[in-house]
């Protein structure tokens, strides 16, 4: 956990006196909504369907007990009992009135938790592998380099009006679970040849109407100059990106229409000139951000301990445990992934009766933290294994033990049309309907790894371009229609989908997906073969022949 | 961004004005007198291009009350009994199509 000092707490506290007094003047009306909607939104304050929707960030995806027990207090006194865990390591509470924010805010605050940036053309939430600090084979924890951007970034004068919104994902896994070609700027841990740690850039990757995969801008940037670097390339986005037409405002508009070339020469001009800037960071300063990271003190524990074996009768413990625990960099303890999928509930959803539950489950399996990931699931991240039947039983009583963990019922999907004003389909019907298509867990072990993404509009919230399944909502005629991709990825073999073909109509949707896997299942080369890797083999013709012959 | 008002207003049949309350965002309909009700029933109806266009600059100028006033298509029934034109309408005023976790 990162324990945030004095400045850290005034400024927050600050934040929401002077979000109150803005409220305060909308609704009294000195404000008029053309006036308040910029301030509204920089505290991630949107206006929805029904309600006013309120994003909070989790930056790089860490929350301790104390703070998910907030989230479930305001979720329970300010909205309906719940909230939304998104794709960027966000939670979204859909009720909220306009009226009660800041006390929502304050109580936050108390915490450690805001909502800056969380919407707007800034900088926006800094995401990272949710499983930092604890992944085996990590470089280091690439939460202290988050930390350190989250703390450049907020409230940087320069980039408060960007020409559009501007993410960053940094990961120090060979395996990348922060999605990082698919960010305005990734970022990846590695070591160079000399040994030192560094960061290969990736710029332009994003998703939405024009989706693009990173490219690589720099192989190597010395970990002491990664403000400075990342700083002169906002500036040349600063400068050049466009502001005239909100669909070609991204980065990676920018990066493709100049060629990364020729975008790579000016940032290199711009980094140049810049020299040793106060940007350039001293040992002192990174040292002083990781000495805030505090790490349990583990046990010497066995790799597998008696309890552990006892439960390995259990079939139904073996299976969960199977999919949901994955393996920590220290002996004796484990990561476990609590899926936020059940069958037929919303991808992502909590109750605040379920919060305070995994909060209490964290405080006594996993020194009090808990992790958000990109895939709308939680994780404990350091499980003594000898907990693990324990945690299990605890899980299943709050029906949080689904055993689909990377399966083809987790699936990724935006709120759609029920609640999103952009949204022109719904998506959290659709994927109910597929959890229960694929409820039977044998059969989604059959399947294997499969990763379906759904979203209610080509803004692509539901990342479906990376699905390796990827469902867009469209509106033909004010019908709802979707559209089906296939061999999309997120992780570093990023990839885009193929259209498969036709819209197909919202009744259709399950059926469609039935006919792929089971194309999928009679295709595949051997049965560890994954249907990303079968569609990358044979191309999507086969699938496409499979869904269309009889329609 | 383009205010409402100089947006082209296209209606295909019976229209109504409609927003969100500004002070919790609840879904609302402007209505004959003036006000804004949440009950779509007692929206005000309108059938040209002219009366649209008068209903929502009243509506708009209500700056305090309501936030993104626009046009949206109903349907009347032999009954009477005014329907939402189209499924994002009928979503925000029936609320969404899930069972949602916490009941309300």
């Amino acid at each position: 956990m990162y324990a945030y000092d004095e400045l850290d707490r005034t400024l927050l506290n600050e934040r929401v006196e002077e979000f109150r007094d803005q409220v305060k003047r909308r609704l009294s009306g000195e404000l008029t909504e053309d006036e308040f909607k910029m301030l509204r939104l920089q505290n991630g304050v949107y206006l929805q369907l029904h309600a006013y929707m309120f994003r909070v960030a989790i930056p790089y995806g860490t929350l301790s007990s104390q703070q998910l027990r907030r989230l479930a207090h305001v979720a329970r006194r300010y909205d309906r009992g719940y909230g939304h865990f998104t794709t960027r390591q966000n939670i979204q509470f859909n009720w909220i009135k306009l009226a009660e924010l800041p006390d929502a805010l304050a109580a936050l605050a108390e915490v450690g938790i805001h909502s800056m940036q969380t919407s707007g053309n800034n900088t926006r939430n800094v995401t990272s592998d949710q499983w930092a600090g604890v992944a085996p084979g990590e470089i280091e924890d690439p939460r202290i380099w988050s930390e350190l951007l989250r703390q450049y970034t907020t409230l940087h004068p320069e980039f408060s009006f960007l020409p559009r919104k501007f993410k960053f994902a940094i990961t120090a896994s060979a395996h990348d679970r922060a999605a990082i070609k698919v960010h305005d700027i990734g970022l990846r841990l590695h070591k160079n040849a000399q040994g030192e740690t560094g960061f290969e850039v990736l710029v332009g990757g994003g998703l939405g109407r024009t989706p693009f995969i990173a490219k690589t801008i720099k192989p190597f940037v010395h970990g002491r100059d990664l403000l400075s670097y990342v700083e002169a390339i906002l500036r040349v986005y600063n400068q050049y990106g466009r502001r005239d037409n909100i669909y070609k405002a991204r980065i990676k508009i920018l990066v493709h229409e100049l060629g990364i070339e020729k975008f790579a020469a000016e940032v290199e001009e711009e980094w140049r000139a810049m020299g040793d800037s106060a940007l350039t960071l001293d040992d002192a300063v990174i040292e002083e951000v990781r000495s805030r990271f505090s790490y349990p003190i583990y046990e010497k524990l066995p790799h597998m301990p008696e309890e552990l074996k006892k439960a390995a009768h259990d079939a139904v413990f073996e299976r969960w445990r199977r999919n949901s625990v994955f393996t920590h960099k220290v002996q004796g303890y484990a990561i476990v992934t609590v899926s936020l999928k059940p069958v037929g509930g919303p991808p992502g959803d909590a109750t605040a009766d379920q919060m305070d539950a995994i909060a209490e489950l964290a405080d006594k399996y996993s020194f009090g933290e808990i992790r958000v990931g990109h895939e709308q699931n939680l994780a404990l991240p350091h499980v003594a294994k000898r907990d693990l039947p324990a945690l299990f039983k605890a899980l299943e009583k709050i029906g949080l033990a689904t055993p689909n963990v990377n399966l083809i019922s987790d699936i990724i999907a935006c709120p759609g049309l029920d609640y999103c004003s952009l949204a022109n389909a719904r998506s959290i019907p659709i994927a109910q309907e597929l959890t229960r298509r694929f409820a039977n867990p044998e059969t989604a072990e059959l399947i294997g790894r499969l990763h379906i993404n759904i979203s209610g509009c080509i803004n692509a919230c539901g990342h479906h371009h990376v699905g390796h399944i990827g469902i867009l909502g469209v509106e033909k005629n004010g019908e709802e229609f979707y559209q089906i991709t296939i061999g999309g990825r997120a992780d570093e073999n990023a990839e885009l989908g193929v259209l498969i073909g036709p819209a197909v109509p919202f009744g259709e949707v399950a059926d469609v997906i039935e006919d792929i896997v089971e194309a999928y299942l009679a295709l595949r080369g051997r049965p560890d073969e994954l249907f990303v890797d079968a569609v990358k083999r044979l191309g999507v013709e086969p699938f496409r022949e499979r869904v269309y012959a009889t329609r | 961004m383009t205010s409402p008002l100089e947006q082209k207003i296209r209606i295909s049949g019976p229209s109504i004005v409609t927003a969100n309350r500004t002070f919790d965002g609840a879904v609302i309909y402007r209505n004959a007198s003036q006000g804004w009700s949440t009950d779509l029933s007692e929206a005000a109806i309108v059938r040209t291009v002219a009366e649209a266009r008068a209903l929502l600059a009243e509506s708009v100028a209500d700056d305090i009350g309501a936030v993104g006033a626009y046009i949206a298509p109903v349907e009347i029934n032999d009954g009477g009994k005014i329907k939402p034109g189209n499924l994002r309408e009928l979503i925000r005023l029936r609320g969404v199509t899930i069972e949602l976790p916490v009941l309300a």
